[in-house]
């Protein structure tokens, strides 16, 4: 990839937060270990409600890991092993009275590589709505077409909501994953690279679907395109080898960066 | 550019490199080799087939006859006969007829006639029981009052009815297919989805090292101990029944099915099972909702596999089921089944006489029944891979 100077890089248009907004995820002296190896190295941060937050930095610097630790996705990993406090909303998500059901219903997360279920399109949206204990087939149906909506996908699937969610394209079943993501009403979602598998034009419309959640949603995003961070993001955090560099408004970050590491970054000279 | 030469040869091609097999002689090879040896599987498939099939085909074609009484004609009628008609008086090939002289056939008549003098008198006697009827319906024997569905293919009055032993097979292989796909599937969803890695690294092995246990001891274990406790436990009046056969069976089945349907259920992409989780699913929900269902096709294929072992597996059943073979729906009757039969009774059976024929026929039967059920299986593993894939 060609460097390019921060002066090239489009900013977020769409108004960016001025302020750090009110605090709903936290985290103190998070350290994360895999087995042996340390994966993230005392990372305090907090992250604004309403907000959309980025986190850039080079493959494997754990931006991802850290992603993973605020709906404790980390769990299901055995060699796991992590200290330091992770609080949502002022709770402890540690804490034994936290049940992760419940957590993960308050934070939605959309992955990588599409994944939907290999069912209707209708079905992988009502799952998550079944799960947590939606019956009536009216409501199914007003809460799916909803999700939908707000997913910018209602349209093009509304003919075919019988038929497999993976007869769609790529960047359909992405915001079918985004759609059944926000169907259960989350207050969070956690985005690991949802746009680094798709081409442009379908990564265009999640971006803009993103700016569009932002009104209800905070979202965390992790990803590896610096243009799309400072496009759609308020705030952005810089990762390097577990550590977090620096953490503030995207166009400080992107401007007018605090620290060396971040500039080189920015302006591509590693990574 | 500058074009080829006219002269340029064949097999030389772009940039002067030989192309097709001549450039990779070895690898070439190697494919073709690869193809003969799966070609001879289909071969010696289909050349089994042909020779059970060729065995039973005259009983299918009626031109067998175990009547024991078959009336002699007289001496006058005899000299009538032209050598074709007289060939299938005395039951000849052509070419045995061909190589005997006339006095030995005038003894085979003599024969004839020894033999229908000292054949049973029951009416029973001169009926052909290789004949479609006698092999699938009823019949009332002579002395009793309603139709009964007999196999009993030693004694004077050959009975050939094959539906106890059709039955005695459906029973076995019903019981073992219900105590062992519930049980194999439960373990596979168990190991592949929620058991923690150590514990799998042993359940695993453990399971599928059942499959290595020779169906004889299987057999043996089904006999001595399984029905003394079965029979403890339910107080059921035989001792070796279908139900007991049927589980000693399920224990053969489990690990087929199990190892089948843990594949299938493993390969199920991990990323479904985190959006489940993600979305605020347990394990065991992600696992039952999400994950069985996109392995439907290879759990179907599994179940499908099983039916197969329990109907073609023979010692087990032999072993296990009493052996007798008596027309009944109750499971814990003593029962046989249509392979212990062949092993047990193809030994004794002269070699191209009808008792031995119908032994083929049955052999056939089960061939076809497990190849239908194998073609059945696929059919519908295809149909519900592309409803999960989106084309269906």
């Amino acid at each position: 990839m060609a460097a390019f100077s921060p002066a090239q890089v489009t900013l977020n248009t769409a108004a960016p937060a001025a302020d750090a907004g009110a605090p709903l995820i936290q985290t103190e002296a998070l350290n994360l270990h895999y087995g042996p190896a340390r994966a993230l190295k005392d990372i305090s941060i907090t992250i604004g409600e309403r907000h959309v937050t980025a986190f850039i930095g080079p493959s494997g610097c754990g931006k991802s890991t850290f992603l993973r630790c605020f709906n404790r996705m980390n769990d299901l990993i055995d060699s796991v092993r992590i200290t330091g406090a992770v609080k949502i909303g002022g709770q402890d998500i540690h804490s034994p009275d936290v049940d992760v059901i419940e957590l993960r219903k308050r934070i939605g997360m959309v992955f990588q590589k599409s994944n939907p279920f290999p069912k209707s399109i209708y079905e992988n949206i009502a799952y998550g709505l079944k799960l947590h204990g939606m019956k009536s087939r009216s409501d199914l149906d007003a809460a799916v077409e909803q999700s939908l909506r707000s997913a910018a996908l209602w349209d093009e699937v509304k003919d075919r909501l019988n038929a497999s969610a993976l007869g769609l394209s790529g960047g359909q079943q992405q915001r079918l994953c985004i759609a059944r993501a926000i169907a259960i009403k989350p207050e969070i979602i956690l985005m690991d690279e949802p746009a680094s598998a798709l081409d442009p034009i379908a990564t265009a419309k999640i971006e803009e679907l993103i700016l569009e959640l932002k009104k209800d949603f905070t979202i965390v995003i992790v990803t590896h395109n610096m243009q799309q961070a400072a496009r759609i993001s308020d705030r952005t955090a810089f990762f390097y080898l577990g550590e977090l560099i620096e953490f503030d408004t995207t166009t400080k970050i992107f401007t007018n960066p605090a620290k060396k590491q971040t500039e080189d970054y920015v302006t591509g000279r590693f990574g | 550019m500058t074009p080829a030469p006219h002269n340029s040869k064949r097999t030389v091609g772009w940039m002067g490199i030989r192309r097709g097999h001549k450039a990779r002689p070895a690898e070439w090879l190697a494919e073709k080799f690869i193809f003969l040896v799966s070609l001879t599987a289909i071969l010696m498939v289909f050349l089994i087939f042909v020779f059970v099939a060729r065995e039973a085909l005259p009983v299918v074609l009626g031109r067998m006859n175990s009547a024991a009484f078959r009336p002699a004609l007289p001496d006058e009628q005899v000299a009538k006969l032209n050598p074709a008609e007289l060939r299938d008086y005395l039951g000849l090939t052509p070419k045995e007829f061909a190589s005997l002289d006339k006095e030995a056939i005038q003894a085979l008549i003599e024969v004839k006639k020894e033999e229908a003098k000292e054949a049973p008198k029951s009416p029973d006697a001169k009926l052909n029981t290789t004949e479609a009827r006698y092999l699938f319906g009823p019949h009332a024997w002579s002395g009793e009052a309603g139709g009964r569905y007999i196999w009993q293919p030693i004694g004077t009055i050959h009975k050939y009815n094959l539906v106890p032993l059709i039955i005695g097979s459906l029973k076995t292989t019903l019981v073992a297919l219900l105590f062992a796909v519930p049980l194999a599937l439960a373990a596979a969803i168990y190991v592949s989805q929620l058991a923690p890695p150590w514990l799998k690294e042993w359940l695993k092995p453990a399971i599928e090292m059942l499959s290595g246990i020779p169906s004889v001891v299987l057999g043996f274990f089904g006999l001595i101990v399984l029905a003394t406790v079965l029979q403890k436990v339910f107080g059921y009046e035989s001792r070796l029944n279908a139900f007991v056969a049927g589980i000693a069976l399920g224990i053969a089945v489990i690990p087929v099915v199990f190892s089948i349907a843990e594949d299938a259920l493993t390969s199920v992409p991990r990323a479904y099972t985190q959006a489940a989780l993600a979305l605020g699913a347990s394990k065991w929900k992600a696992a039952w909702q999400i994950v069985l269902p996109a392995a439907a096709p290879g759990v179907f294929a599994a179940v499908v596999l099983g039916f197969g072992r329990a109907v073609g597996e023979t010692m087990v059943v032999l072993m296990a089921s009493g052996n007798a073979s008596i027309m009944s729906l109750s499971l814990f009757d003593s029962t046989r089944s249509i392979t212990a039969t062949i092993a047990a009774e193809l030994a004794e059976a002269v070699f191209g006489g009808h008792h031995y024929r119908i032994l083929f026929l049955i052999g056939a039967m089960l061939f076809i029944v497990t190849f239908l059920t194998n073609l059945a299986g696929d059919l519908i593993m295809h149909r519900l891979k592309g409803r999960l894939e989106g084309k269906g």
